[in-house]
């Protein structure tokens, strides 16, 4: 299939006393958009600076293309980076700035004039070419600075948190166009960021991480149904998360009732989280409920309705619904065996996929 | 009330203009007026241009500022690259600017005494087997002792505009292919040309005068237009061909400011 660009070996990095990374092994195929995500100081641009070449990696390799480049310097390096404050140099203007990385590779002058225009266009400000820096907008320096990444035909494109900066509308929009920048120039893409939305939009693959380490990885709607343990589980979208215990195979139990579910491969009685995601769950009256909840407060979120209650035991509920519910009255809740994901304490990656694998086709 | 206020806060710096700034600039332009004898004319003016001194000490004084401000750039920014990437950089900062605490002329009385016949200088070089040489009052030393004093003030300036440089221009330079060369020459000189002409306005407009140092370390030999400013008010008593040489010395300076602060169409960010 498509061939490793992209690979690292047991990367470790160490300050004095504080580790950032933590034995990272991952590969990244040709013309795929990969995602590290996780909240802010957990290790994920030190991974992007490592491939980069601006910090080097205590211990570990890191490959490109099959070739060690961990003593490669930045400069020498076949990708470029999307910075997250662009990095835009403002003594020039954006024609200059695109063509900067390739009049540093002593690219035919008639050349860089097409290539810089293509680029332009490409992220259609083909009409901006003399503007100065200072006069673009914050979502016309993104698409320059996406412009003057791609100019220089990388292999692999490295997006340091691009949309951070941007307002809610705009980033939206660029979600579907960087997405489709992807798909259209089919290079590999690294994007870093701590937004699961954006993530979950544009991914082809995700990689969760938390404190220096890669929790799990997988495609979008894996890592959304199907998280490892409470951090993603949390991190990624709104979740319930409850404690119980595996009765046997397919059949859990928390808050005092016994119930169905569709995961196996536990030890009996073991202690789990079990999670069920706000728009999993379906409101009825009490009496067909499987639990009843008091309703608190309800937020009108546009789409849908956020409603927070409590059960009885006072564990707090979120509830997404189309429809309005009323203010302090008692509903019932209902949910399937597959609204339901149990979570083992402390299961590694390998093991939570092998043991996925004895009971699922 | 809340007019009277402000006014109140205006006050004193409107007196410092008016009394420090504003009289003694229009007292020089009065006086330049005046002859020796007191009677208005445009003689000193005329005297100024037509005179091949004059014309050459406003060479020389140029020259020499051109030079110590040129030499004091050397030193001064790959000094304050290197500064600005020490770990304890505002340390070391502060040791660069410390000399600038010391009184003028007790830098210049020290420099003598190291740079004299018998000073520590020659003896260094005698203990190495140099013939001793004969610094003191020599072009040289004076160019050299004025960049040194000069030095601190053109560091200042540049080091607080590489300081402003994100790391990001950096990295991204490096990203798209330059070496530190290439990054050095067109990034980071080109963002910190701010710094770099405020740095020169203030070392090249006071070396236009210096006439203290151009007394004690060059020995009087060179004679620039401060050193002429100093003789027509204190020896020569004609105060009106002191004052000319004020007005052009202010002029000159006007030109430079104006030929340094070119407009900035491109702003940061």
């Amino acid at each position: 299939m498509s061939k490793t660009i992209i690979e690292l070996q047991h990367v470790y990095k160490k300050y004095d006393d504080f580790t950032a990374l933590k034995d990272i092994n991952f590969k990244l195929n040709q013309g795929e958009f990969y995602t590290l995500l996780g909240p802010s100081g957990c290790g994920k641009t030190t991974i992007l600076q490592t491939i980069a070449g601006f910090t080097d990696a205590t211990s570990g390799q890191v490959l490109f293309d099959g070739q060690k480049i961990n003593d490669i310097p930045a400069n020498k390096r076949q990708l470029n980076t999307v910075f997250q404050d662009y990095a835009l140099f403002p003594n020039m203007n954006v024609f200059e700035n695109v063509a900067f990385g390739l009049i540093l590779h002593k690219v035919k002058k008639a050349e860089v004039a097409e290539r810089v225009h293509d680029a332009l266009k490409l992220v259609q400000l083909d009409q901006y070419a003399n503007r100065e820096i200072s006069e673009l907008s914050g979502g016309q320096k993104q698409r320059i600075a996406i412009a003057r990444a791609i100019v220089n035909r990388p292999k692999v494109l490295l997006l340091d948190e691009p949309l951070s900066a941007l307002d809610a509308k705009l980033r939206k929009d660029m979600q579907y166009e960087l997405r489709s920048l992807q798909q259209n120039l089919g290079i590999t893409f690294l994007f870093v960021t701590h937004d699961q939305e954006e993530a979950l939009a544009m991914s082809d693959q995700i990689f969760v991480m938390n404190k220096g380490q890669i929790l799990q990885k997988g495609d979008p709607v894996d890592i959304y149904d199907e998280p490892i343990n409470h951090f993603v589980a949390d991190f990624i979208g709104e979740s319930n998360i409850i404690p119980g215990h595996m009765v046997r195979d397919y059949e859990i139990s928390f808050l005092g009732h016994t119930f169905e579910c569709a995961d196996a491969g536990m030890r009996p009685n073991e202690p789990v989280e079990v999670v069920i995601r706000p728009e999993d769950l379906v409101i009825t009256t009490p009496e067909k409920g499987k639990l009843q909840v008091k309703v608190s407060t309800q937020l009108f979120r546009g789409d849908y309705y956020e409603i927070l209650a409590y059960d009885m035991q006072d564990n707090e509920w979120l509830i997404h619904s189309t429809n309005a519910t009323t203010d302090n009255a008692i509903i019932g809740l209902t949910f399937g065996p597959n609204d339901m994901h149990v979570m083992r304490y402390n299961e590694t990656e390998a093991k939570f996929n092998s043991r996925l694998e004895t009971y699922e086709e | 009330m809340k007019k009277s206020f402000r006014a109140m806060f205006y006050t004193p710096y409107m007196m410092w203009l008016a009394l420090f700034v504003i009289a003694p600039v229009g007292l020089i332009v009065y006086y330049s007026f005046f002859n020796i004898s007191h009677q208005f004319t445009f003689d000193n003016y005329a005297t100024f241009f037509r005179s091949g001194t004059y014309l050459t000490m406003t060479a020389n004084s140029v020259l020499y500022a051109f030079l110590i401000t040129l030499i004091s750039l050397l030193i001064s920014y790959p000094m304050a690259l290197v500064i600005s990437k020490l770990k304890h950089r505002d340390l070391w900062i502060l040791l660069v600017i410390l000399p600038t605490w010391i009184n003028l002329l007790l830098k210049a009385y020290a420099f003598i005494g190291l740079l004299s016949h018998d000073g520590l200088v020659n003896n260094l070089f005698e203990l190495v087997g140099l013939p001793a040489q004969h610094m003191l009052f020599t072009d040289t030393s004076f160019i050299l002792v004025a960049s040194y004093i000069q030095i601190p003030f053109m560091i200042l300036p540049i080091y607080n505009s590489l300081t402003d440089i994100s790391d990001s221009y950096i990295k991204a330079s490096h990203d798209l292919g330059a070496t530190n060369w290439q990054t050095l020459t067109k990034i980071i000189i080109p963002m910190t040309m701010p710094g770099i002409k405020s740095g020169v306005q203030i070392v090249f407009i006071p070396s236009l005068s210096l006439f203290m140092l151009s007394r004690l370390i060059g020995g009087n030999k060179i004679i620039t237009l401060g050193t002429a400013v100093e003789e027509h008010f204190l020896t020569t008593m004609n105060w009106g061909m002191g004052s000319t040489i004020g007005v052009v010395l202010i002029i000159s300076m006007v030109i430079v400011m104006l030929f340094t602060n070119t407009k900035r169409k491109r702003g940061r960010n």
